[in-house]
C-alpha cells in the first residue's frame, strides 16, 4: 500500500475514525464517556496501549511469517495485548498512582477493547510497514480519544437538558453516537 | 416440567431474554453494529459467536478444577482465542464471500466481552453441561439481537431480506441504514422500543395495583 | 442521571450481580462495568469485594500455575493446528476458484492460468507454491492466461488502493498486443452501497477499461502516462478513467490501484513477454 504516513494519520483520526466509522472500541465509548474528566485519560491510556500493541504486533508478525506460523497470529496478538495492559497498569501504579486510581477498573478493561486488537489486525491485513503502522495506531488512538471527548462533552451538557424519560441511558448515547458518526462522514476523502 | 428440566430451561432462557447481551447488557457492541448490514451476515456472526461461546465455556468448565485463580484470565483468553481461530478457518473453508463480508470482526470475537464475562461468571463455577446450556442461551440471545438489527437495516437500507428483493426496482433504499450512523440509530431505536414496552408494563401493573389495594406484593 | 436503560427482562438489574461479584474479584469482567453509562458501575463492583470475609485461600504454588498454563497451551495448540490442517485444503481450493473466476472474468478468452512472479531485479519466473505462499519482498505476482489453444490470451494482476471505507482490490486484465488494460473485476471492496459500489455495475465506467492505455515509455522503465481517474465528463486521453459522478473517491481508488500495480509490474514483464507466449 502506498499511503503516506500523513494520509494514514488523518484517515484514522477523522474519515475512518475507529469508533464512529469502524465500530471499534464501542464498549468503553458508551461506558466511560459520561464525564470529561475520565474520558480524556481513558483515551490517552488506550492510545498508549494501542501504540504498544501495534509495535508488538508488527514484530510478532515478522516472526510468525518467518516461521510460517500464521495460524498462531490471533492467539499471540491477544496474549501480547493482555501483557501490555498489565505492564501499563504496573507502570502507572508506580509512577502515577492518582491516575491509576482515577481510571480504576477501566484500565484492565482496555484488554477487551476491540480498538486495540483491531489496530493489530488491520495493520496486518493492510500490510503496513513500520512507520505506517505507528502512524496508524497513534492516529487511531487519537481518533478514539477525540470521539470519547466529544461524546463526554455532549453528554455532560445533556444532563442539564430535558430529555424524555423514555430515552434516558444507553438509547440516548446511541442516538448521539449516530449523529456524531453522521457528521464525521463529512470528512470522507480528507487526506487523499 | 420437573424441577431440573425447568432449571435448565431457565438457565437457557436467561441468556436469550432476561440478560440478552445486546438489548439488556449492551455488550459486544463492536460486532453488533459493524456486521449487521444484512440478515445473513448477522446470522453468521451470531452462529460463529455462539460456537465460540459454547466451546470455550465447555473447555473452561472442564478445566475449572485445575485453573489457579491467578492465571485464570490468561487461560480463558487463550481458550477463547483458540476457538476463534478455529471459527476463522472454518468460515474461510465454507465461503470466502462470507469471510470477506464479516472481515476482521470474526477475529474480534475474541475480545467480545460476553464470552470472557460468561467464562468468568458462570463456566468457571459450573459443570460442563450447565455451562454449555447457559452459553448457548447467551449466544442465541446475541444472535437474536444481531438478527433484529440486521433485518431492519437490510430492509430499510437495501430493500432486501436475506438477499430476496422485497420492494421491486422502484424502491429507493435508505442507504444511511447500512452505514455506521444507521447502526447506531437502529440499535438506539430498538432500545427505545424495549424501554417503551417496559414502561407500559410497569404502568399497567401500577394501574392494576391502585385499582386493587389488597394485591399481593409486586414482583421485583 | 444514572438511569439504567429499561431492559425488557424484569430481573435485569439483579441479573448483573452474577457478573459483578466475579468482576470485583478479577477486576476484569466487562459486564456491569461497561453496559451502564456513568459511574454507577463502580459502586456496584467495589462494595462486594469489601464484603468478602478475610479467609483468603493460600496462593497457588508456581508449579500449579505453570502446569495449568502448559496444559492449556498444549490443548489449544493441538486444536488450532488440527483446525488449520483440517481446513487447509478447502480454503486453498476456495481461494484458487475465486482467483480463477476473477481472471476468467477480466480475460474472456482465457481457459487456463499459470501463476508467475516478476522479480525485483527484473525477469520473471513461475511462482513456487500455490495460493498464498508469500513471495520475496519486492516481487510482484501475476497470472498468465492461456486460451484453449495454449496461446497467451492476456496477463492478469491485482492491485489495491485505499477507497472511501477500506482497501479496494481490483483484478485487471492486460493485453500485450494493444498494451492496454482490457477489463477489470473487483476482488474486494467495502464501499458505500448505492454509491461506491456503482463501480461494479455502471456501464459507462466499466467501458473505460475496454482499452485503457498502459503503454510503457520508450526505455520501458515506467508507464508513459499515469493511469488516473479524472472528473466525470473530462476524459480526453485513452489512459484516463472517467470517474463516476458522486463516487469520485472510489473511482480514484480503482485508477490508483491499476496504476500502482502496472507501474510495478509492466516494466519487468514486457521485456520478458516472449517467455510467456505459449504455455510451458
Amino acid at each position: 500500500m502506498h499511503e503516506s504516513a500523513f494520509q494514514i494519520f488523518v484517515n484514522a483520526l477523522l474519515a475512518n475514525n475507529f469508533v464512529l466509522a469502524m465500530f471499534l472500541g464501542l464498549c468503553p465509548f458508551l461506558g466511560v464517556s459520561g464525564k470529561l474528566d475520565t474520558a480524556f485519560p481513558m483515551g490517552v491510556a488506550t492510545t498508549f496501549v494501542m501504540l504498544v500493541a501495534s509495535l508488538c504486533a508488527y514484530g510478532l508478525n515478522l516472526l510468525l511469517s518467518a516461521f510460517h506460523l500464521e495460524f498462531l497470529r490471533l492467539i499471540s496478538y491477544i496474549v501480547i495485548i493482555a501483557s501490555s495492559v498489565q505492564l501499563v497498569e504496573m507502570v502507572l501504579k508506580k509512577y502515577s498512582p492518582a491516575l491509576f486510581r482515577a481510571l480504576g477498573i477501566y484500565l484492565p478493561l482496555i484488554t477487551t477493547n476491540c480498538a486495540v486488537l483491531g489496530v493489530a489486525l488491520f495493520q496486518t491485513a493492510r500490510e503496513y510497514d513500520f512507520v505506517q503502522s505507528v502512524t496508524f495506531s497513534v492516529g487511531g488512538g487519537a481518533g478514539f480519544t477525540l470521539a470519547l471527548v466529544l461524546m463526554a462533552s455532549v453528554r455532560e451538557r445533556l444532563q442539564l437538558s430535558n430529555v424524555p424519560d423514555l430515552a434516558q441511558g444507553t438509547a440516548l448515547s446511541l442516538m448521539l453516537a449516530g449523529i456524531l458518526s453522521l457528521s464525521f462522514m463529512g470528512f470522507a476523502g480528507l487526506g487523499g | 416440567m420437573n424441577p431440573s428440566a425447568a432449571k435448565t430451561w431457565d438457565e437457557f432462557m436467561e441468556g436469550v431474554w432476561r440478560q440478552n447481551p445486546v438489548f439488556v447488557m449492551v455488550l459486544g457492541m463492536c460486532p453488533t453494529l459493524a456486521v449487521t448490514v444484512s440478515g445473513i451476515n448477522a446470522l453468521s456472526m451470531g452462529a460463529a459467536t455462539t460456537f465460540v461461546l459454547v466451546c470455550s465455556c465447555a473447555l473452561v468448565s472442564l478445566m475449572r478444577s485445575f485453573t489457579p485463580k491467578e492465571v485464570r484470565i490468561a487461560v480463558y483468553i487463550v481458550i477463547i482465542a483458540t476457538f476463534v481461530t478455529v471459527v476463522d478457518y472454518a468460515i474461510q473453508a465454507i465461503s470466502l464471500a462470507l469471510y470477506d463480508a464479516l472481515g476482521a470482526f470474526i477475529q474480534l470475537i475474541v475480545v467480545n466481552c460476553i464470552i470472557l464475562g460468561r467464562a468468568e461468571a458462570h463456566a468457571s463455577k459450573h459443570g460442563p453441561l450447565p455451562a454449555m446450556i447457559n452459553a448457548a442461551g447467551m449466544g442465541i440471545g446475541f444472535a437474536i439481537g444481531l438478527l433484529a438489527l440486521g433485518v431492519v437495516r437490510e430492509i430499510l437500507g437495501a430493500g432486501t431480506l436475506f438477499g430476496i428483493s422485497l420492494f421491486g426496482a422502484g424502491f429507493q433504499p435508505w442507504v444511511i441504514m447500512v452505514l455506521p450512523p444507521g447502526g447506531f440509530f437502529v440499535l438506539g431505536a430498538w432500545l427505545l422500543f424495549f424501554s417503551w414496552i417496559e414502561r407500559r408494563k410497569l404502568r399497567r401493573q401500577s394501574a392494576k395495583q391502585s385499582g386493587k389495594p389488597v394485591e399481593a406484593t409486586q414482583n421485583a | 442521571m444514572n438511569t439504567d436503560n429499561n431492559p425488557p427482562g424484569p430481573l435485569s438489574t439483579k441479573g448483573g450481580d452474577d457478573g459483578s461479584a466475579a468482576g470485583a474479584a478479577s477486576g476484569l469482567v466487562a459486564g456491569p462495568a461497561l453496559g451502564r453509562p456513568g459511574g454507577g458501575a463502580d459502586s456496584r463492583v467495589i462494595p462486594i469485594a469489601v464484603a468478602q470475609p478475610e479467609v483468603t485461600p493460600p496462593a497457588s504454588p508456581t508449579a500449579a500455575m505453570i502446569r495449568t498454563l502448559g496444559l492449556v497451551s498444549s490443548i489449544c495448540g493441538l486444536i488450532i493446528v488440527g483446525a488449520y490442517e483440517g481446513t487447509y485444503d478447502a480454503v486453498a481450493a476456495n481461494k484458487r476458484i475465486a482467483t480463477e473466476r476473477a481472471v476468467f472474468k477480466v480475460i474472456p478468452a482465457a481457459k487456463s492460468i499459470a501463476e508467475y512472479v516478476a522479480l525485483p531485479a527484473g525477469g520473471i519466473e513461475p511462482k513456487v507454491g500455490a495460493g498464498d505462499t508469500p513471495v520475496a519482498p519486492g516481487a510482484v505476482k501475476f497470472f498468465a492466461a492461456y486460451d484453449a489453444g495454449g496461446k497467451l490470451a492476456g496477463i492478469a494482476a491485482e492491485g489495491g488502493a485505499k477507497g472511501y471505507a477500506d482497501t479496494v482490490r481490483i483484478m485487471f486484465g492486460y493485453s500485450p498486443e494493444c498494451q492496454c488494460v482490457i477489463g477489470i473485476g473487483v476482488v474486494s471492496m467495502r464501499e458505500t452501497p448505492g454509491i461506491g459500489d456503482k463501480i461494479l455495475t455502471d456501464r459507462d465506467f466499466l467501458a473505460n477499461f475496454n482499452a485503457l492505455d498502459a503503454k510503457l515509455k520508450g526505455d520501458l522503465s515506467m508507464l508513459a502516462n499515469e493511469v488516473k481517474a479524472v472528473k466525470h465528463g473530462t476524459k480526453t486521453n485513452p489512459w484516463q478513467i472517467d470517474a463516476i459522478a458522486g463516487a469520485t473517491i472510489t473511482s480514484r481508488a480503482v485508477g490508483k490501484s491499476i496504476n500502482d500495480a502496472a507501474q510495478a509490474l509492466l516494466p519487468r514483464l514486457v521485456p520478458n513477454l516472449e517467455k510467456l507466449r505459449s504455455k510451458s
